[in-house]
């Protein structure tokens, strides 16, 4: 019998394990390291950010699928990893510390033949003094990143709505946090999620918006942004954004990176060197991601965190992470089988695998400070990636070392994206997108590097009711009902 | 003199970024929100998105 364990119960660890599960069957073991209780539908957070949604819409307990699924549960924190074992034993293991009540701060040593990463990022908010405390939830701004957090964003927005009302004009300021982050699409969605919500309670007159971000232009998104096919153009994102933003009333300022925040106001540099500072009456910026800080030990106890994770925390795979300039960039850098170069029953899967670089073109201000977005690892890129480290762990424990490894590079696989522009049946909308592939590839695609026949986006009603439809599909099939596995990722 | 007010193109005056950028007119705002068009729509957009779903895995 192997033991595979899966550290992370979020959108790659989810699905590496319950397919594991289910094509290992009960003459295999699953288990599941995570610190949380329930499974969140992170992408829904931003309705729930501007009160559409409640908490218990986009969650649901994990502990009752995994039994359903015949996975073992440990709601604990996976503290470091000893790939050789130890002294006493050459049986690989995790330090696991529980998190649920009546065990928290226990810790555990839990054997495994093959371990999968799947922790995602540490929402890195002490990055920018000022933007969060250990909490997260934001001494001076809110965030969305996880269900609480949305709550407590939308009880400070209807605070600000309030005001509104009464007369009192509001100044947003939403964006990223730090001139490292990723996650502006989510960003994204809040704002405009806001201001449509304003526009419903009658106050968008009274309210000043403005967006801050560390891209080099609108509608880069960390994918360098994208090309599309519009009235017979080939259109950057750039324009379609921008638009937006006009249309809609919301201001932009690009190229920054936010290095203090302090009680209605943002410090930050940009590009060009200068400094400045914004106020703000409410505001959400996303913090920067690192990994989790996983540690690693050899077997005499040596710390080999540096040998397993890159400097940022992520765990390296097999990508090219030879340091190289933007233009010798290419896809194949990219990983394609997420096994760990050093020990082989490790795989890492979704946002917890180190990228060999940055999608978009790097950029710096005149006094050194990086300003740009670091890679986004969406949703369907993270299904995709756990579901191939899956096979792959099944087929090593099926077949032996020599087995084939499934490959889902992120230079060859699209991904479909619906960012929400506000929510309503009839009057909602939504930018829906796919892009083809995530990581450009212009030695395939010299123009655009993609393909601009699978690369789309258009905004509208359509987009809102697909985000709607996908909210529930994606919580069915997680919750692993009937035919969930026809669902895919 | 009677002044020829545009709703939708006001916006170009709140700044020089947005005066330089294109702004939807009326006709393809309200096509955003037109249910026969986005029905439309989300059947088109859902092929096309099964299309590079499918090619992805
Ligand atoms: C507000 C918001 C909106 C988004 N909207 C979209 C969208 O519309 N479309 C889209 O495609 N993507 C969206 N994303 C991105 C999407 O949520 C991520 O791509 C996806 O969650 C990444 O999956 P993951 O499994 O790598 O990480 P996660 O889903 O974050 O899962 C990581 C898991 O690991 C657990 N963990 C953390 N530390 C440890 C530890 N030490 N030991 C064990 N477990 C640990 C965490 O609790 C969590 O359960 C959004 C993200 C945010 C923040």
């Amino acid at each position: 019998m192997a033991r595979v364990v899966v550290l992370g119960g979020g959108v790659a660890g989810h699905t590496t394990a319950t397919f594991a599960a289910k094509w290992l069957g009960s003459q295999h073991e699953v288990v599941v390291v995570t610190p949380n209780s329930k499974w969140n539908w992170i992408p829904s957070n931003i309705w729930v950010g501007v009160g559409q949604m409640t908490k218990d819409e986009v969650t649901f307990d994990l502990a009752p699928v995994y039994q359903k699924a015949g996975i073992e549960f440990k709601q604990a924190k996976a503290v470091s990893i000893n790939p050789e074992g130890n002294e006493s034993s050459n049986k690989p293991f995790v330090t696991i510390e529980y998190t649920i009540a009546g065990k928290a701060g226990q810790t555990e040593n839990v054997e495994y033949d093959y371990l999968v990463n799947a922790t995602g990022p540490k929402l890195n908010f002490a990055a920018t003094p000022g933007l969060g405390d250990a909490n997260g939830l934001g001494e001076f701004t809110v965030s969305v990143c996880t269900a609480d957090h949305a709550v407590h964003a939308n009880d400070e927005l209807q605070k600000s709505i309030e005001k509104m009302k009464k007369g009192q004009r509001q100044k947003f300021l939403i964006g990223t946090g730090h001139g490292m982050c990723t996650c502006q699409g989510a960003a994204f969605e809040y704002i405009f999620n806001i201001e449509h919500e304003l526009r419903k309670a009658g106050v968008r007159d009274m309210a000043d918006m403005k967006w801050i971000s560390n891209e080099a232009f609108l509608g880069d998104f960390g994918m360098g942004g994208l090309h599309m096919k519009v009235g017979g153009y080939v259109v950057s994102s750039k324009l379609f954004a921008e638009s937006l933003f006009s249309e809609r009333g919301v201001d932009w300022l690009i190229g920054a990176h936010v290095n203090k925040v302090e009680a209605g106001k943002a410090h930050y540099e940009l590009l060009d060197g200068s400094m400045g500072e914004e106020d703000f009456d409410f505001s959400m910026l996303i913090p920067p991601f690192a990994g989790v800080g996983l540690k690693a030990y050899n077997k005499t106890g040596e710390d080999i965190t540096a040998t397993v994770f890159a400097p940022n925390g992520f765990m390296k795979v097999d990508a090219d992470y030879t340091p190289k300039p933007y233009a010798e960039w290419k896809a194949s850098d990219w990983p394609r089988t997420y096994q760990n170069p050093s020990y082989k029953n490790m795989f890492a899967a979704g946002i917890a695998f180190a990228p060999p670089h940055i999608i978009s073109k790097p950029m710096s201000s005149v006094n050194g400070t990086p300003i740009n977005p670091t890679p986004p690892r969406t949703g369907m890129p993270s299904g995709i990636i756990g579901k191939a480290v899956a096979h792959s762990v099944c087929d090593l424990i099926k077949n032996g070392d020599k087995a084939h490894l499934h490959e889902a590079s992120m230079a060859e696989m699209g991904a479909a994206c619906v960012a929400s522009a506000g929510k309503g049946v009839f009057s909602g909308t939504a930018a829906a997108m796919t892009v083809y592939p995530v990581v450009p590839d212009f030695e395939k695609y010299p123009g655009t590097g993609r393909d601009t026949d699978y690369t789309f986006g258009e905004i509208g009603l359509a987009g809102h009711w697909i985000k709607h439809i996908l909210h529930y599909l994606f919580i069915y099939k997680a919750k692993l009902n009937p035919g969930w596995t026809l669902i895919p990722e | 003199m009677e002044k020829k007010v545009v709703h939708e193109e006001l916006n170009f005056q709140r700044d020089d970024k947005m005066n330089l950028t294109m702004i939807p007119g009326k006709f393809a705002r309200s096509m955003r929100t037109c249910l026969i068009w986005q029905f439309i729509r989300f059947v088109i957009i859902n092929i096309k998105m099964i299309i590079v779903v499918g090619k992805s895995h």
